[in-house]
């Protein structure tokens, strides 16, 4: 294992600058219009944080894979399918839960419980979610892996991009840009399993009778992720992701964050072995936090928007401390509060409970709380009226008044469902569907799993209605459920009076 | 070029301007958007060639693909007729009973008929059918030409006063008053014992003077009670559905100008299929049918005798 000293990025005589420097740097020294990013070549490191990211990589790509292979019986017809978004037959179902579409108030809950839990995470604990699970993180990750395997570490990348065309440089390119098309490939593959059966599906996409929207949304997911991972990587996060940004709105200084302890590591400068360590910082200045970035910044110049939190810079860092024989973490995930109580000889406090976190947890609970009281009294039957408006009301006759409704009535259940429908609120009325007798009841058999419209004329003999707008209700039984509705039957005051 | 101002601050270029002391940076744009740009230039090219996309003076570039909306749409509507097909044939071999008590078929027409009665029947029974003035109400259970489901079907057919061989209404109610037929004192007489008929308020006195009138002209299609007659489409005159009007005035200027309705035969212009499902439509949303009107004793019996008259 050599030691990590950058050479290459290093101009002879100056100072070591990082791939962000150097980009400022360039595009403000005339650059034009455009500034050019600046590659960066992430250098390898071992250490704890690196194989928390590795066992996180292959576990959030396995729950992306593995996902929509998971079989899940449901009754009669359904997809047996654990999670799968069904856009033709307008459900969404995950493992026991079925989501209908005027139900998206529950995603709407899950998507604010995420955010909600993004605001809590971050807000103890830095971009935990930049740093370790952001799609955009792991498959970068997974494409340097590859770009690793087949053009080496980070000075035989360099060199290898400053060499000349060889057969040798050929294939390492040509080599890594196949696997990572095959890799885009397969997550454009598996993304769409998530919106049809997917061993149907898999089937349908060799011989050429998936829906066309399959291949089309294949073939998107596989060009961003070429793109996005292996070819814009930090610049996604720096200039495109939202979230940078927003971040610095859930930060305090008592937010953990990765961190570079100036107060222990200044004043920083090279250090000969066998030196004393008197009277300077244990920072020896040799560029290995810089070099292992994947962002391409220097942590030591503070907090800052690129910085995605993931923690490599602290591995490299305490590999070369352990080396020249001080204590690990002088870049660490720490708090500002802590660096500045300990430069100012205080003992660091690391609270955890702030208001900040009290709201967002409290937030969060509150959230979660309404989403799980809405999931456990979620309704198998449920109604809704339609009062005819043109005619409103229609007169017989003998002056008898009729009203027509169109009743749908949700069957979120997997049986079909009997039910009688009953009109209440107007003594006297009689109930009927088109083309049957007044006065005989309406019943219905309600098909599983969907929506059914029905028609009911509700005729009133003169004399007994009370107001010209009166009001009234429908009710749908079932043998184990009920749903029921107001609305309105109108007449004309004369008929009123 | 003269040297441009840097900011002190970030190094950066500006571009000169300045407000209230605030100026403005002159930050390069990445390259990867230039690159998304030329992409988006690149794509609209290829589009222009593959797609319809320029105006000309006569027509316009067809593009290599030969795309077209126009032939989209026709393979749409042939489409849409061959899946209309197949309902049909079920609504062709079915009586108009049987498709009533079949819920499935009876479903498929009254889908259709709410589509066929919607673009063809809407514009005057209105979109729920619940008519206007001088289009009858479809939906109540008062019928001119009666409203079982084959009387339903064979109006649809033939229309009233369409011109078709077997329309209905081969009778007509006479303008009286603009063909000069009564005088305008008779009229206004008439009006009176029609509101007596309808069992409304009405002076005794005209109502006596027009007895006689109301033999002679209206009898022959009203019936001497004013009760109405299928046969001919003569309404009801004692029930409180009008269809040119209740009130007095309304009632002075039917008799008065004696309007008739009128009504297209659409089995020329519909499939006697799609004519079945309309009247297993209209049928279905109506309130079934109160029966050919009877002469019922009028409601105003003492007015109507004369009795009070005589006192």
């Amino acid at each position: 294992m050599t030691v990590v000293i950058d050479k290459l990025s290093k101009k002879p005589g100056g100072e070591p600058e990082s791939a962000a420097a150097h980009a400022r740097k360039r595009g403000d020294a005339g650059g034009g219009l455009y500034k050019p990013r600046t590659p960066i070549y992430p250098k390898l490191v071992h250490g704890h944080w690196r194989r928390i990211k590795w066992a996180l990589l292959i576990a959030t790509l396995a729950i992306y894979y593995v996902t929509p292979w998971i079989r899940w019986e449901r009754p009669g017809a359904l997809p047996d399918q654990a999670v799968l978004v069904d856009f033709f037959g307008r459900r969404f179902y995950f493992f026991g839960i079925q989501l209908w579409p005027q139900e998206v108030y529950f995603i709407t809950g899950l998507l604010v419980m995420g955010a909600l839990s993004l605001f809590l995470v971050t807000s103890l604990f830095g971009r935990l979610w930049c740093g370790y699970a952001c799609p955009q993180t792991v498959w970068t990750d997974l494409y340097i892996y590859v770009e690793r395997a087949f053009e080496g570490d980070r000075n035989a990348r360099m060199r290898l991009d400053a060499a000349p065309w060889s057969f040798d440089k050929l294939w390492r390119k040509g080599g890594k840009h196949a696997v990572w098309l095959g890799l885009a490939f397969g997550t454009g593959g598996a993304w769409i399993f998530y919106f049809r059966d997917a061993p149907t599906l898999l089937r349908e996409f060799w011989t050429g009778q998936a829906p066309i929207t399959s291949y089309i949304s294949c073939f998107l997911l596989t060009a961003t992720t070429y793109v996005f991972a292996g070819h814009m990587r930090e610049q996604v996060c720096t200039y495109m992701c939202p979230w940078p940004r927003i971040q610095g709105a859930m930060l305090d200084e008592h937010s953990l964050q990765v961190t570079y302890r100036h107060d222990r590591g200044e004043p920083r400068g090279a250090h000969k072995k066998g030196a004393g360590w008197d009277g300077r910082g244990d920072c020896i200045d040799c560029n290995a936090c810089v070099v292992a970035c994947p962002m391409g910044i220097d942590i030591r110049d503070g907090a800052q928007l690129e910085c995605i939190n993931c923690g490599l810079c602290i591995d490299a860092c305490d590999e070369i401390m352990d080396r020249v024989g001080r204590p690990r973490g002088l870049i660490a995930y720490d708090t500002d509060d802590a660096v500045a109580a300990r430069a100012a000889k205080r003992t660091p406090r690391y609270p955890m409970v702030r208001p900040r976190t009290l709201y967002y947890a409290g937030a969060l609970a509150l959230v979660s709380a309404i989403m799980l009281w809405g999931l456990a009294n979620r309704e198998t039957l449920d109604l809704h009226v339609l009062r005819d408006r043109n005619p409103m009301f229609i007169r017989l006759h003998d002056g008898a008044i009729r009203n027509a409704y169109t009743l749908k009535i949700a069957n979120r259940g997997f049986e079909p469902v009997p039910v009688e429908v009953r009109f209440e609120g107007v003594p006297g009325a009689r109930v009927s569907t088109p083309g049957g007798a007044d006065g005989t009841p309406v019943t219905a058999v309600l098909p599983p799993n969907e929506v059914s419209a029905i028609r009911v004329f509700v005729t009133v003999p003169p004399g007994s209605l009370g107001a010209a707008s009166q009001p009234a209700g429908f009710e749908v039984r079932a043998a184990a459920a009920a749903a029921g509705a107001r609305t309105t039957f109108l007449s004309d005051v004369e008929s009123a009076r | 070029m003269s040297e441009r101002e840097r900011d002190d601050h970030s190094g950066t270029e500006t571009t000169g301007h300045e407000w209230d002391g605030i100026k403005e940076l002159d930050t390069p744009l990445p390259r990867w958007w230039l690159w998304t740009w030329y992409g988006s230039i690149a794509v609209a090219i290829v589009y222009w060639i593959l797609m319809p996309a320029w105006p000309g003076i006569t027509g316009y570039t067809r593009g290599l693909l030969g795309q077209s909306d126009r032939t989209d749409l026709s393979g749409e509507l042939a489409r849409l007729e061959t899946v209309r097909g197949q309902g049909l044939v079920k609504l062709k071999v079915a009586s108009l009973a049987e498709i009533e008590k079949d819920p499935q078929l009876q479903a498929y027409a009254l889908q259709v008929g709410q589509s066929v009665f919607g673009d063809n029947c809407a514009t005057c029974h209105g979109s729920g059918g619940g008519g206007a003035r001088g289009y009858p109400n479809l939906r109540d259970d008062i019928w001119l030409w009666g409203g079982s489901l084959e009387e339903i079907q064979h109006t649809i057919r033939v229309g009233v006063r369409s011109g078709n061989a077997h329309a209905r209404g081969e009778n007509q109610m006479p303008a009286f008053g603009r063909d000069q037929m009564l005088t305008a004192a008779q009229i206004g007489d008439l009006a009176e014992y029609v509101m007596a008929l309808s069992g409304r308020n009405a002076d005794a006195a005209a109502v006596g003077r027009a007895r006689q009138t109301f033999a002679d002209q209206c009898a022959a299609c009203h019936g001497p009670a004013g009760a109405g007659d299928r046969g001919k489409g003569a309404p009801n005159l004692t029930d409180g559905e009008w269809l040119y009007g209740a009130g007095r005035e309304a009632i002075t200027a039917q008799l008065f100008n004696g309007r008739n309705g009128v009504m297209p035969a659409w089995e020329t212009r519909f499939s006697p299929e799609t004519v079945k499902a309309l009247a297993v439509y209209v049928h279905a949303n109506a309130a079934g049918d109160s029966g050919a009107p009877v002469a019922t004793t009028a409601k105003n019996v003492i007015l109507l005798s004369g009795a009070a008259q005589a006192r």
